[in-house]
């Protein structure tokens, strides 16, 4: 039995600058006939064809813009495809987000009725598992406090805590794991392991090849809009991991509508440089390796900072590295150009591959300003000469950080 | 498994139907919905209740001073300031309604963009959200039409008539306009001018007597009319226009469908525009 069946989906997005957003552009565009000489068209999706069988989970991987969030978006029908055609049979529950329709002037019981409504559950069906729900957040005593008082971890516990008790045949998961704390995200993979293993059929897409191998059967790899590769999770991602990665050490924006970013910064640039101001995409253990960041402050007014974030090829995060220095931590940003590097030590880094996420971020207000998932990657080798922390050593060591540490030894007879 | 429901993604879907079905099973969500925009309402605002009951009074009062000291309109068969606050209750509710409908998707961005549930339940919530502003203002209505000893009828019972199609009309300008204000920016600037100018040809402030009857039936093209003449016919025991009533309410059935066949048009776009 095929609870999905995908047949030739396909998303096309215009991109361009003559799109008119307002009434009057429209109509002048009209009246001159310019319309969309600009425009690209940009196939998101092109020609997915699969099919997800009854109590299936199957795991969608893929590099950021490979096109795994509109493939999700079409099967949970927020946004429609260009072409082709997917038949789903069964009552669909979509976790895009975590806190889907919160709000933070709300107290948690209400917030748990409004939420459990949005996602698509009956009010008798909240009412019977209010106290489940409630007891599965632990934020018992805060119930009828305003949401917006919440730390942030109780208000991730109790927003997935209203979705683990979503209760449909099929659920569509997008990465929703990768926030909150470990305690919690473990807590979470348990609970969509008892969803799976409850006979229903799961969609995961996620960055994290862990979390995808222990959950998902079956797996598939989407690349620039086309499936690279479907079937059973192990085989996936080995070929995912041999093939799928290759090194970037440099990402640049020419077109700033095409740039991450939003009304007040765009990003124009991501490289990776050696200690001589070089790009490069290979690094020796012992020297530093400099991640520049390139952007367009073009709305004044305000504050931000930088952060560059490390993962490793299998989307574990070694570390997030924020810009705490004074210069900009207390002033809003005036419009121009700017030039961020951070510096990664030598001798910190394990040999292997890393993956580099930033982003410009409020540090008080929380507002991410611009935001680019894994987009630039370079690898750490070691020449084994003896001097780095490895020694003369030549076998392989473990681990994905490798700092040179003090080690004393003391003899006695 | 038992699978009932068989949903078919497929490119934009010929805009024929309303989807009513689908709606009808959503109505639980546009009862949550309704309920979240009351409460946040009442709660951001310190006064609440006490600046929903004040707004249309203070008003009427203000309009009836000013007007009513130097024009005289013969349709009015009640005191002038009961006049006022009967055509002002419905008016706000309208103006109020349009207003926050039109701001529905663009202020709930990561709503649309992250869950799906039939997006015409947002407008319809909103608008029933409203319609508390004005029950709420009924009350007083009655308290200053007692206090200004206007006699009560029993057609009064039929006054919802009205307010439902008072309700229909904002829900459905309102659809038309958080529509549009996804893919048109300038469309926000538009819309307090738009208001206005329709606020002054809609008989509020004046009767509907008060327009020349070789231009009345023209009129009434213009939904309100009918309507608040049909309201204020019941509130106060007239005889209404029959003819204004027929015009209005087969303009409004017409402005119903077109909205509607123009959101479905657009509505597909405003995951991917937002």
């Amino acid at each position: 039995m095929k609870t999905i069946k995908v047949e030739g989906l396909s998303k096309r997005y215009r991109i361009g600058k003559t799109r008119a957003n307002s009434v009057r552009d429209t109509l002048a565009g009209f009246l001159r006939r310019e319309i969309s000489l600009e425009d690209r068209d940009l196939w998101v999706l092109n020609d997915i064809s699969f099919d997800v069988a009854d109590g299936e989970t199957l795991g969608i991987i893929g590099h950021n813009g490979a096109g795994k969030s509109t493939l999700l978006k079409i099967l949970s029908r927020i946004t429609r495809p260009t072409k082709g055609k997917a038949t789903i049979r069964g009552r669909v529950g979509s976790l895009l987000e975590v806190g889907t329709g919160f709000h933070s002037e709300l107290t948690g019981r209400e917030n748990i009725f409004l939420s459990g409504a949005i996602l698509g559950m009956k009010r008798a069906e909240i009412s019977s598992k209010f106290d489940e729900i409630v007891a599965f957040s632990e934020i018992e005593e805060f119930l009828d406090t305003p949401v917006k008082h919440y730390s942030s971890g109780m208000y991730m516990r109790l927003a997935f805590s209203v979705a683990a008790h979503l209760e449909p045949e099929i659920l569509i998961v997008d990465e929703v794991l990768a926030v909150g704390d470990t305690s919690f995200q473990k807590k979470c993979l348990g609970k969509m392991q008892d969803i799976s293993k409850g006979g229903r059929t799961v969609l995961f897409v996620s960055h994290n090849l862990h979390s995808v191998s222990r959950l998902c059967k079956k797996a598939l790899w989407i690349e620039k809009g086309a499936i690279k590769n479907i079937g059973p999770t192990s085989e996936v991602v080995s070929d995912y991991l041999s093939k799928g990665l290759n090194f970037v050490p440099e990402r640049s924006w020419d077109r700033p509508d095409e740039a991450p970013g939003g009304e007040h910064a765009r990003l124009r640039s991501v490289r990776c440089l050696d200690d001589d101001g070089k790009i490069a995409s290979t690094f020796d253990i012992r020297r530093p390796v400099m991640i520049e960041l390139e952007y367009d402050v073009i709305k004044e007014g305000k504050q931000f900072s930088t952060t560059a974030h490390l993962y490793d090829p299998e989307g574990f995060c070694l570390f997030a590295a924020n810009d705490v220095g004074p210069t900009w931590q207390h002033r809003q940003r005036p419009i121009g150009s700017y030039r961020s590097v951070v510096t990664i030590p030598g001798n910190l880094l394990a040999e292997g591959t890393f993956f580099v996420t930033v982003m410009g971020f409020g540090p008080i207000t929380h507002e991410t300003f611009f935001e680019a998932k894994d987009v630039v990657s370079f690898s750490v080798y070691d020449p084994i000469q003896g001097d780095s922390a490895r020694g003369d050593f030549g076998g392989p060591m473990i681990g994905l950080v490798r700092p040179m540490l003090q080690w004393k030894t003391d003899y006695f007879e | 498994m038992q699978h009932e429901n068989i949903t078919i993604i497929e490119p934009r879907s010929n805009f024929a139907s309303i989807g009513l079905a689908e709606i009808v099973r959503h109505r639980e969500l546009i009862y949550f919905l309704a309920l979240r925009d009351i409460q946040i309402r009442y709660k951001q605002t310190l006064l609440g209740v006490a600046w929903v009951l004040f707004q249309p009074l203070v008003a009427s009062l203000l309009v009836a001073f000013v007007f009513g000291s130097f024009v005289r309109f013969d349709g009015v068969t009640v005191p002038y300031p009961v006049y006022i606050l009967s055509g002002m209750v419905m008016w706000l509710f309208v103006f109020t309604a349009v207003t926050m409908t039109s701001n529905v998707f663009v202020g709930n961005t990561n709503l649309v963009t992250k869950v799906y549930f039939p997006r015409l339940i947002f407008p319809v919530a909103t608008t029933l959200a409203c319609l508390t502003d004005l029950l709420i203002s009924l009350p007083i209505m009655l308290i200053l039409m007692a206090y200004f000893g206007v006699a009560f009828f029993w057609q009064m019972l039929l006054t919802p008539i009205a307010i439902a199609m008072l309700f229909l009309l904002a829900s459905v300008v309102g659809i038309v306009f958080s529509a549009l204000n996804v893919r048109f920016r300038d469309v926000k600037f538009a819309m307090p001018f738009f208001l206005q100018i329709w606020m002054l040809a809609s008989p509020i402030f004046y009767p509907v007597s008060f327009v020349p009857e070789k231009w009345r039936l023209l009129w009434a093209v213009n939904p309100l009319v009918g309507t608040l003449d049909l309201w204020r016919a019941t509130l106060f025991g007239n005889s209404p226009d029959w003819q204004v009533i027929a015009v209005s309410s087969g303009s409004l059935l017409v402005l119903t469908i077109i909205s509607i066949a123009i959101f479905r048009y657009m509505e597909d776009d405003f995951a991917d525009i937002l």
